[in-house]
């Protein structure tokens, strides 16, 4: 299992990640426009100074050399716009926001998503099939940006239950998780009905009926570790999509997370403010898709045995 | 009194397309410790018949239309669900036929092994590993205790049988039923998993219902045989007697296509035609259509009259047929002109 | 000679004519169908036959609630919003269809070939796919779209190169597959020339799995396309788009909702048309493993 880790973190994740540094790198670098140059006009001295203390003024290839080097070390660098702050302190500000807000969609999205597929599974063509597995439909027919509006509409306007925007009370986190965590418990619930229905069906299933265990025990012992797995494996591109798709719901309900950071950075040329969080962003995915692959490889032990 | 008593059983299929009458007014019965085989090609009703017992089946489609089953006295059939489960792998255990799919390949050997004695004994998990050790050495495989440890996909298709037959055994059933065990395992295999049948049943006293389309494998293993055509039972026999005389057209003619059963000299012949369609069955005996010795009234016969029934002269013990022609005429019928 | 009756077997017997039935039974997938339709016709004639031109204002009369004249209210310039949310639709689709044209061309002749060549340029080639996969795409796209403006062919191109990823995999697999088959052995072993071997067989058998896949990728495109327009990166006002529509409508919900419901009702409705049409033919074509 260790072996298995080690080699994806050294032959996928590194390079990913150095990937991901590039491009991001040279996309903003070859971007019109600069930190400096939107803000009022600054003298020819300043900016020469300013380039020098950024490093701004060595040739680009060994900007890049010397930023990797920084980002192996952990070091994001310096923000332009947020002078006092380092790009570590302020993704560390609002990295946990966004990561609260994923987690509680997260938790969101698997509990009604996999319950429901759960439930829809055991009595096919019913109605606590079909019920549902319409709302799975409706869930991912309605986007982050069409539900989270809606919900604001209902909940906060007409009827004023909770806050229209903000992140600070408890019930401030609820419309934002079912927001953002809707959709994937719609794809949720359909993979699970799938996968439940397809391992109800195997042999192995009737020869645990065939031993007399109760339909609990055959449904949680027997059914669930091979029925989950193609919702487990969709987990990983799930999570991936909870913290990048925080930009939406971030800006429909005014959270100050990590998505709000990049938007506003880009739009400033704030160079390593910018790489410093897509890195970071890629970084957590990738530390998000290796757990759900060991989840995987700890559910199926064919898996193991081959890997 | 007989362990299992199955009177007039006849299951059915609610399909799109009409009702597929899989089993029709079957009854059998089975002594304690006494081994029943029942023969028929695939689609004859005799896997349907022993899932329906056991309530196996998907209901729906499947239905059960008619029949009791008592075994020790309760009739499976009418038993209350949580019941039934408290008899299942404790006093009556199943064997199915492709060990590859029978055994759930995400849990470990040991989870599976133990389950019976968990449930139904209420065995601690040590004692139940122990137990489980002890089944699997004595179902021949070696080193029982670090097998028990791993996962069904690292067995090869004959020891993951013997892995479902010390499960199904490990609880001691009065009754253990084998649906075809040994048709999908290598021939050098499926020598070894009969021995080991026959060797528990002799050990346990545990009674058995083999189910086969093989007629050769059933000599050595069952005292009896049943043999199944289309959902129906067509003949029931002591095994040496059925090799001897068969006494149905049917069983004569799956005699004839047995290499290994078949009388030297004889040319090995195959059954002409093909089964009926189960969704359209011909009236009176189902097997008319292909029988060299029908006659008119084979046709016309009723359901009464195609169930199993004494045989005349020379009417050995504890031979019945279902042909009424047979019943009627005597066993010479089936001469050869 | 062929009587009427061998020409109905024939045809009864041809692998889409099958699929062509199946899909006809499901209902769930012909009412998807009709509703893309229905939408897509109202979206391309709607506009012509309205009274109302989409920039159109009217000051006078300003944001008013849905009424006979105005079947889905108006904006806050007096706009009509029913014309507005059929000429947004135009580009909607016209999005979605685009991007997703991009992502077949790429794809499949990547898939095809990865697939063909086989062997180490496969391995590579499949492995850079790897790399790519585990990019945060979305994140991409944003910064593409600020750092280098908002350009509606490189909003194209940028849903394009994300969705071309999944295409080439299918792509892939299924001439790797189609390779080993026996019929073409069979069709190379009577002299069948390379080209009706291409175009006959593997060909269409290919086809299944990308009809299927183009279905669910038009929704995934329009879905991005609206999301990008919503944070205002995407189509550029007097352009108008759903996503766009969206956002001003939840920018307004608090006095006029209806400019959020309405278009949002039709998204999501094209979203489910979308999607119950791919799901159908993928359950008709009997194709696995393209989207979930």
């Amino acid at each position: 299992m260790l072996k298995f880790i080690l080699r994806r973190l050294f032959f996928e994740a590194l390079p990913t990640l150095f990937v991901i540094a590039t491009l991001t790198f040279f996309m903003v670098r070859l971007a019109p426009g600069g930190p400096f140059s939107r803000e009022k006009q600054v003298s020819a001295e300043v900016q020469r100074r300013l380039d020098a203390y950024y490093g701004l003024d060595k040739p680009l290839v060994v900007q890049y050399g010397r930023y990797l080097a920084n980002v192996a070390r952990g070091d994001l660098g310096p923000s332009f716009k947020h002078a006092t702050e380092s790009v570590n302190s302020l993704i560390a500000r609002a990295f946990p926001v966004s990561l609260e807000l994923g987690l509680w969609a997260l938790l969101f999205a698997i509990v009604t998503g996999i319950g429901a597929g759960i439930v829809a599974s055991l009595r096919p063509n019913t109605w606590t099939d079909a019920g549902p597995m319409t709302l799975a439909m409706a869930g991912i027919c309605l986007p982050s940006f069409v539900l989270g509006p809606l919900l604001l509409l209902l909940f906060g306007l007409t009827l004023g239950w909770v806050n229209v925007a903000g992140w600070n009370t408890a019930g401030d986190r609820i419309l934002p998780a079912i927001t953002l965590g809707a959709g994937y418990a719609a794809y949720l619930a359909r993979l699970t009905r799938a996968g439940m229905r397809d391992i109800l069906s195997q042999d192995f299933i009737r020869t645990a009926r065939a031993k007399g265990l109760s339909p609990t025990r055959v449904i949680l012992v027997h059914a669930l570790k091979g029925g989950l797995l193609p919702s487990v494996s969709f987990l990983g591109p799930a999570v991936a999509g909870l913290i990048t798709g925080t930009f939406v719901v971030e800006s429909i309900f005014q959270i100050p997370g990590l998505g709000q950071i990049i938007v506003n950075a880009a739009f400033n040329r704030d160079y390593f403010l910018i790489l410093g969080a897509v890195v970071f962003i890629g970084f957590v995915m990738i530390v998000m898709n290796l757990l759900v692959d060991v989840a995987q490889a700890l559910m199926n032990p064919r898996l193991r045995l081959g890997e | 009194m007989p362990l299992l008593n199955v009177q007039d059983l006849s299951v059915g299929f609610h399909t799109r397309h009409g009702v597929v009458r899989a089993v029709n007014h079957v009854s059998f019965s089975l002594e304690p410790g006494d081994s029943l085989g029942i023969v028929g090609e695939s689609g004859s009703g005799k896997s349907v018949t022993c899932l329906s017992l056991l309530g196996l089946l998907p209901m729906p489609p499947a239905r059960i239309e008619s029949g009791a089953a008592a075994f020790d006295g309760q009739d499976l059939l009418r038993l209350p669900a949580a019941k039934l489960r408290g008899i299942l792998g404790r006093d009556i255990a199943m064997i199915f036929q492709d060990p590859m799919t029978s055994l759930n390949p995400y849990l470990r050997i040991a989870t599976q092994l133990t389950e019976p004695l968990l449930v139904h004994k209420g065995l601690s998990r040590a004692a139940a590993f122990k137990q489980a050790a002890a089944a699997l050495g004595g179902v021949g495989i070696a080193d029982p205790e670090a097998r028990l440890n791993q996962y069904p996909h690292e067995f090869s298709g004959g020891m993951r049988q013997r892995v479902m037959i010390a499960m199904a055994t490990i609880t001691r059933p009065r009754l253990l039923i084998a649906d075809e065990p040994t048709t999908a395992l290598d021939v050098t295999v499926q020598a070894q998993i009969l021995e080991l049948i026959k060797t528990l049943r002799r050990e346990h006293g545990t009674a058995v219902i083999f189910i086969t389309h093989n007629l050769a494998v059933i000599n050595g293993i069952a005292d009896r045989v049943m043999v199944m055509y289309a959902g129906q039972a067509v003949e029931t026999a002591p095994v040496p007697a059925i090799f001897h005389q068969p006494l149905h057209p049917y069983t004569a003619a799956l005699l004839r296509s047995v290499p290994s059963a078949h009388k030297p000299g004889e040319p090995l012949q195959s059954i002409l035609g093909t089964p009926p369609d189960p969704l359209r069955l011909p009236p009176g005996c189902p097997f008319t259509p292909r029988c060299p010795f029908a006659q008119e009234p084979c046709s016309l016969a009723t359901t009464a009259e195609l169930e199993l029934g004494p045989v005349p002269s020379p009417a050995p013990d504890r031979r019945l047929t279902a042909c009424i022609r047979v019943k009627k005429e005597g066993a010479d019928v089936l001469r050869p002109a | 000679m062929s009587t009427p009756d061998t020409d109905e077997l024939e045809k009864g017997t041809s692998l889409g004519h099958d699929a062509w039935l199946r899909l006809r039974k499901n209902r769930l997938a012909v009412a998807g169908g009709l509703l893309l339709v229905a939408i897509a016709l109202l979206c391309l004639i709607g506009p012509a036959l309205s009274p109302y031109g989409y920039e159109a204002d009217n000051l006078q009369l300003g944001a008013a609630p849905p009424s006979l004249s105005h079947w889905m209210g108006t904006d806050y310039n007096g706009r009509d919003l029913f014309t507005r949310v059929m000429v947004g639709g135009r580009v909607s689709f016209a999005v979605g269809l685009a991007a997703t044209a991009v992502s077949l061309l790429i794809g499949v002749l990547y898939g095809a070939i990865a697939g063909y060549l086989g062997g180490r340029t496969d391995m590579l080639l499949m492995r850079i796919v790897d790399i790519l996969y585990a990019l945060p795409f979305t994140i991409f796209v944003i910064l593409l779209l600020t750092l280098f403006g908002r350009n509606f062919v490189l909003l194209f191109v940028a849903i394009g190169a994300v969705e071309w990823l999944t295409m080439a995999r299918i792509v892939r697999g299924q001439v790797m597959g189609l390779k080993k088959q026996e019929f073409v052995e069979a069709c190379v072993a009577i002299g069948m020339s390379r080209r009706r071997i291409i175009l006959r067989h593997l060909v269409p058998n290919t086809l299944g799995p990308v009809v299927v896949y183009v279905t669910l990728t038009v929704p995934s495109v329009m879905l991005l396309e609206a999301f990008l327009s919503f944070l205002g990166l995407g189509v550029q006002p007097p352009m108008s788009s759903w996503g766009i529509l969206i956002g001003d409508g939840a920018r307004a919900m608090e006095v006029n909702p209806w400019l959020l419901v309405f278009p949002g009702l039709l998204f999501s409705l094209t979203l489910f048309a979308l999607n119950a049409l791919g799901d159908g033919l993928r359950d008709a074509l009997d194709v696995r493993g393209a989207k979930d």
